[in-house]
């Protein structure tokens, strides 16, 4: 997995790319929770990211719980087809903020 | 297509890449569908991070391996994962409830979810556990 981070104002944006699982799973939260934690809106863009499992499932739940406690939100956006697919077999399309 | 392969992994987090790959090739040979295909290697993935995870909780490093066993005839896929880790008490596997949002917990779901059926089996002598999921093709 490697990424990118853009900022603009208020919002931070993340480039995930490449496999996400158990293996890099201490790494994107490394990248994204303090992100979140400074309070701004962060956007996961995961367009480049061609599988995650459930390890990859629970980095985007912390993430969105983490964005609750802190006032704030993360947004996950141009999720692939396969990646939508793990997110809706969890059934967290409604919970979290897809875009 | 019949078909039968099995490879050796690591224990360890960083062989989950190289049991996807595994997979995929093997799955590739028997034309599956991709959609079908990146179901199966989730299942199988999420197998795999079990053992780690679990069958190796709290060993630092390991210089054991884990096997799978993927295994196609008269359209019945079955497959097989053996490991040295701690025994697996097969009625205290249990996922999360999906309106309990949390981390965690999902992976035997997503198995449960993918494939018709996950039994561990008491078969093996060479082995601690021995899982075997299988899904009717």
């Amino acid at each position: 997995m490697s990424y990118k981070i853009s900022e603009e104002g208020n919002i931070a944006t993340v480039f995930l790319n490449g496999e996400i699982d158990m293996d890099v799973t201490e790494k994107a939260k490394e990248v994204i929770l303090p992100l979140v934690e400074t309070g701004k809106e962060v956007h996961l863009n995961l367009k480049d990211v061609s599988y995650m499992d459930s390890s990859g499932i629970s980095v985007l739940i912390e993430s969105h719980q983490k964005a609750l406690e802190s006032n704030t939100k993360v947004v996950v956006k141009e999720v692939s087809k396969s990646v939508l697919k793990v997110i809706m077999m969890a059934k967290l399309e409604q919970i979290l903020n897809l875009e | 297509m019949d078909i039968s392969e099995s490879k050796d992994f690591l224990v360890h987090s960083g062989s989950l890449k190289e049991v996807r790959t595994f997979s995929r090739d093997v799955f590739d040979k028997l034309n599956l569908n991709k959609d079908l295909k990146d179901e199966l290697v989730l299942a199988i993935a999420e197998a795999a991070q079990n053992i780690v995870k679990h069958a190796y909780k709290g060993v630092e490093e390991t210089k054991d391996h884990m096997q799978i066993k993927i295994s196609m005839k008269d359209n019945q896929l079955e497959i097989g994962f053996y490991d040295k880790g701690k025994p697996v008490v097969s009625e205290n596997i249990q996922h999360r409830k999906l309106d309990d949002i949390k981390p965690g917990g999902l992976g035997t779901y997503f198995i449960k979810q993918i494939m018709d059926d996950a039994v561990f089996k008491k078969d093996q002598q060479q082995w601690v556990n021995h899982l075997v999921l299988t899904k009717r093709i």
